[in-house]
């Protein structure tokens, strides 16, 4: 199968590369990994008229911690993530996810910024990102142009403009990024006694999730949930954050009885369809199990001290 | 565009159309058919090569993307005209049996133990979820490659 024609575009710099997203606008697509894009355009789902192949641009492939958070630059791989000590020791939720996302030769691939850009409905890391309250930093020439004070919660860094996670996916392989703008930077908040977790179930490696689970926990001095993340894949229209047990989950002592409750909620709120992969009523009862072990592994996590 | 790739230590210049998918510019402009295309769709990996190392599908990348990058396909492996560790595993093991998933498994086996000189079967199996072998023919696949992981091991020590 073969693409339709483009132009192809390889520039060097960051500069270079926002004069071409400026110039092309919606007629231009950023190639980082691929994983996605390269077979949406050999089915022929996606024409982009130019390619803007950002691999060769300079330190965008760092994972660091700066100022309160993780960053994870535009070529950070899948596979970066899952070698990656700070997100090992830092992050259990990140660490968790990326050995599940795609396979172990498209890990070497894919970014994680390009899988929350395309926003696959089912992909794994919008529900990472969701769960972890991570901000989108999309970066133009003019860098403030499509920025609206107050607007969904954006602000302005370093002439970028930073977006937190659930307004940035707007819906289906729909985002807020604009034509002009490229993802340098997902931002992953740090937390001193945290924890987290990703289960996932797939019929085999490679596969979408039946369901997947993102679930995030911190814990305050008195042992209490001071914030919590939970997050679902695959079993609603786009991946669904569960705001309703998360606001349940704060402030209260963890326990197994909590857990349920919260694993009531979310399978409530999903909105799962019957398909190949396994009936409604199946994927909502995983749904339910998952939340309860993934908040129990979260605080595991937690409590054995690691942040 | 004019591209340069280096494959299996040879240097290569062609001038290639901007779709033109690496896979293909292995297989018909270097003529390196032991790079396979199977399911076309990031799925089956029988179409992987080394990227500067690194195993890669090469039907979902682009000819232009290797450009000023080094390449090893399966006919890269043999060693001074002789077969190489993993490839002596596989026709000693029995790793092979329709022939078709062979040279990726091999360059991912072989990717697999630059990394990690030791592979338990769990880490094999772990390194080779995203290549199929229809054959089903895991099991013999896996005792090669840990087979040349030992090999590899004992040529390094003496």
């Amino acid at each position: 199968m073969y693409p339709a024609k483009f132009d192809y575009l390889a520039p060097e710099s960051l500069e270079e590369t926002l004069s071409i997203l400026a110039e092309h606008g919606s007629d231009v697509k950023i190639l980082a990994g691929g994983q996605s894009l390269i077979p949406m355009m050999k089915l022929r789902f996606a024409r982009p008229a130019t390619l803007v192949d950002v691999n060769r641009l300079p330190d965008l492939d760092k994972i660091e911690r700066v100022n309160g958070h993780i960053s994870i630059g535009a070529l950070v791989r899948h596979n970066d993530v899952v070698k990656s000590d700070l997100i090992t020791d830092h992050n259990a939720l990140m660490a968790s996810a990326a050995p599940w996302v795609a396979d172990p030769i498209v890990r070497n691939l894919g970014t994680v910024c390009g899988s929350v850009a395309h926003h696959d409905p089912e992909g794994d890391w919008a529900s990472v990102m969701l769960a972890l309250g991570a901000e989108v930093v999309a970066t133009s020439k003019e860098g403030h142009e499509h920025f609206h004070p107050g607007a969904d919660g954006d602000r302005l860094s370093g002439g970028s403009r930073v977006v937190p996670i659930e307004s940035f996916l707007v819906d289906m392989f729909t985002t807020s990024l604009h034509p002009s703008e490229m993802i340098t930077e997902i931002r992953v908040p740090t937390y001193e006694r945290g924890g987290g977790s990703y289960q996932k179930l797939e019929r085999k490696v490679g596969d979408y999730a039946t369901v997947g689970v993102a679930a995030h926990l911190e814990l305050d001095a008195d042992d209490k949930i001071s914030k919590a993340g939970l997050a679902l894949t695959s079993v609603a229209p786009s991946n669904m954050k569960v705001t309703e047990a998360e606001a349940m989950l704060v402030g209260e002592e963890p326990s197994e009885a909590l857990f349920a409750e919260a694993g009531n909620i979310a399978s409530r709120a999903c909105d799962p369809t019957s398909d190949v992969r396994g009936s409604a009523d199946y994927k909502r009862h995983v749904v339910d199990v998952f939340t309860r072990r993934g908040l129990s592994d979260a605080l595991e996590v937690a409590q054995g001290g690691q942040g | 565009m004019n591209i340069t790739v280096t494959a299996n230590g040879a240097e290569h210049t062609a001038d290639v159309e901007p779709r033109r998918l690496l896979v293909d510019f292995i297989r018909s402009t270097l003529k390196l058919t032991g790079t396979h295309i199977g399911c076309d769709t990031t799925s089956c990996g029988v179409c992987t090569v080394l990227l500067d190392g690194t195993p890669v599908k090469s039907c979902t990348m682009f000819a232009v993307q290797a450009n000023g990058r080094s390449i090893t396909t399966v006919e890269g492996l043999k060693q001074n005209g002789a077969l190489s560790p993993i490839q002596e595993a596989f026709k000693e093991h029995h790793g092979l049996q329709c022939g078709f998933c062979t040279p990726a498994m091999m360059l991912v086996g072989s990717a697999l133990i630059e990394e990690n000189p030791d592979p338990s079967e769990d880490e094999v199996r772990w390194a080779i979820s995203g290549n199929l072998c229809r054959c089903t023919g895991y099991v013999n696949i896996v005792k090669s490659i840990r087979a040349a992981a030992a090999a590899t091991k004992e040529g390094a020590s003496t």
